[in-house]
């Protein structure tokens, strides 16, 4: 376990206190760091995110981890917003992302009866296996909180329905993705992390 | 939970941990005493319940600023409830949407009823300075959500500890004029109550206190009656 240097990415997203709780909750210490050298002897690093993507990326920007990020070798969890960036756009705030999955983030068409935000406890279907997913069933619940979604596609390895099904949780070579929190999801979002770090 | 901040921290955070335990999917901390006197609090206590709960939990009471509500989700809250402030000064919830994003910015609304309809209230922590503001629930509702609030939690007040149920009759006017999630609050005394207010009023969550702090209504239970009737919630 002491091998392990987990580094936070400081995107400026405000869940980066629940997320270290969350951690510390599983009995790992994290830094939280927009330092490149840092980033990139991390034996995990996890971008969280909270707020707009448009904004996220152009922090990310200055502090140049657009160009850091896309050539990490170890394992990267993206977090709700965090997820989305890993892309290669948002419509929100029409946001080119960091490009590494294909595909785009599109706003959730609401209707009367699913609004949007999609704030709640929602249920995962798993799509293929993935060590992000070890122990986890269809069927479990994770809590989510987002306006923008990303459509099932090769990335998918779970997927939730809200309306058309979306993306809960992707994986794309060493890139993995939730798009809800695992931070804030009871046991299975505990599961989720665990699985995360314990992945080489 | 309501609290006024004379009550122990100890208190909080043990009944945290039992609600987290007890499978409850969201918690809600008000601060009542906070907005009718004007005061900034001491909320070292976030940061505590933030490190006990592993489910999300929205802080409510006396957020009358960016900075503040910056302060409350920088210690792990998920979600800020504004209600008297945002009725003071209603850019308010303009400048915390932008800021944080609309589903960090909750509006808390206190309604009560009228013979010519619904109306909000302010103030409602302080029995001395509670007053009516003459503002329409319905039409404030609609504003809410123009400025930029991702939820809204409405306290129907001539429920609220009467224990007779969720008022369906006004939380169906406003489902009608609601599209972000909208939480009922105010008058569960039962589990049947629960069961009722999701399917006639269409609401996203409902909210209780006293009937879960005095054990009443225990939440694995009510989860189990309201799966059998025929609606999803987390085991």
């Amino acid at each position: 376990m002491s091998e392990r240097q987990i580094v936070i990415v400081a995107s400026g997203g405000a869940n980066i206190a629940s997320l270290q709780f969350a951690l510390q909750r599983l009995e790992v210490a994290s830094a939280v760091s927009a330092d490149a050298a840092e980033i990139r002897a991390a034996s995990h690093v996890i971008l969280p995110g909270v707020g707009a993507a448009a904004d996220a990326m152009s922090r990310l920007r200055s502090s140049r981890l657009d160009n850091l990020i896309p050539t990490l070798q170890q394992p990267v969890l993206g977090i709700c917003l965090g997820m989305q960036l890993l892309y290669e756009a948002s419509q929100e705030g029409d946001a080119r992302c960091l490009g590494i999955i294909p595909g785009r983030a599109a706003r959730i068409a609401p209707s009367k009866d699913r609004p949007v935000p999609h704030m709640g406890w929602n249920t995962l279907d798993i799509r293929r296996p993935c060590a992000l997913l070890a122990g986890l069933a269809d069927g479990d619940y994770a809590y989510f909180v987002h306006s923008y979604a990303l459509e099932v596609s090769a990335a998918t390895v779970a997927s939730t329905g809200y309306g058309a099904p979306f993306s809960s949780c992707v994986q794309w070579r060493n890139f993995y993705g939730a798009q809800f929190h695992p931070e804030r999801s009871a046991a299975v979002g505990a599961r989720l992390l665990k699985n995360f770090l314990a992945i080489n | 939970m309501r609290f006024r901040d004379h009550r122990v921290v100890g208190d909080i955070l043990e009944l945290a941990a039992r609600y987290r335990d007890e499978g409850a999917d969201e918690l809600v901390f008000y601060d009542i005493s906070a907005s009718p006197e004007g005061r900034s609090v001491d909320r070292s206590w976030v940061t505590r319940v933030a490190r006990t709960l592993d489910i999300p939990f929205c802080v409510a009471g006396g957020i009358r600023s960016v900075a503040q509500a910056e302060e409350v989700l920088a210690s792990g809250a998920e979600k800020i409830s504004v209600n008297s402030p945002a009725l003071e000064r209603p850019e308010l919830i303009d400048a915390l949407s932008q800021r944080f994003g609309a589903q960090c910015v909750v509006v808390g609304v206190d309604s009560q009823t009228f013979d010519h309809g619904y109306r909000v209230q302010q103030y409602t922590g302080d029995i001395e300075r509670s007053r009516d503001t003459s503002r329409s629930t319905i039409d404030w509702v609609i504003e809410a959500q123009r400025r930029g609030a991702g939820e809204i939690v409405l306290n129907c007040m001539s429920n609220d500890g009467v224990r007779q149920g969720f008022d369906i009759a006004q939380l169906r006017a406003i489902r009608e004029v609601c599209r972000v999630p909208l939480v009922a609050s105010g008058g569960a005394g039962a589990a049947e109550h629960f069961a009722e207010v999701f399917q006639a009023a269409q609401v996203d969550a409902a909210l209780a206190a006293s009937v879960f702090h005095s054990g009443e209504i225990s939440i694995p239970n009510l989860k189990r009656q309201l799966r059998r009737a025929g609606i999803e919630v987390r085991p």
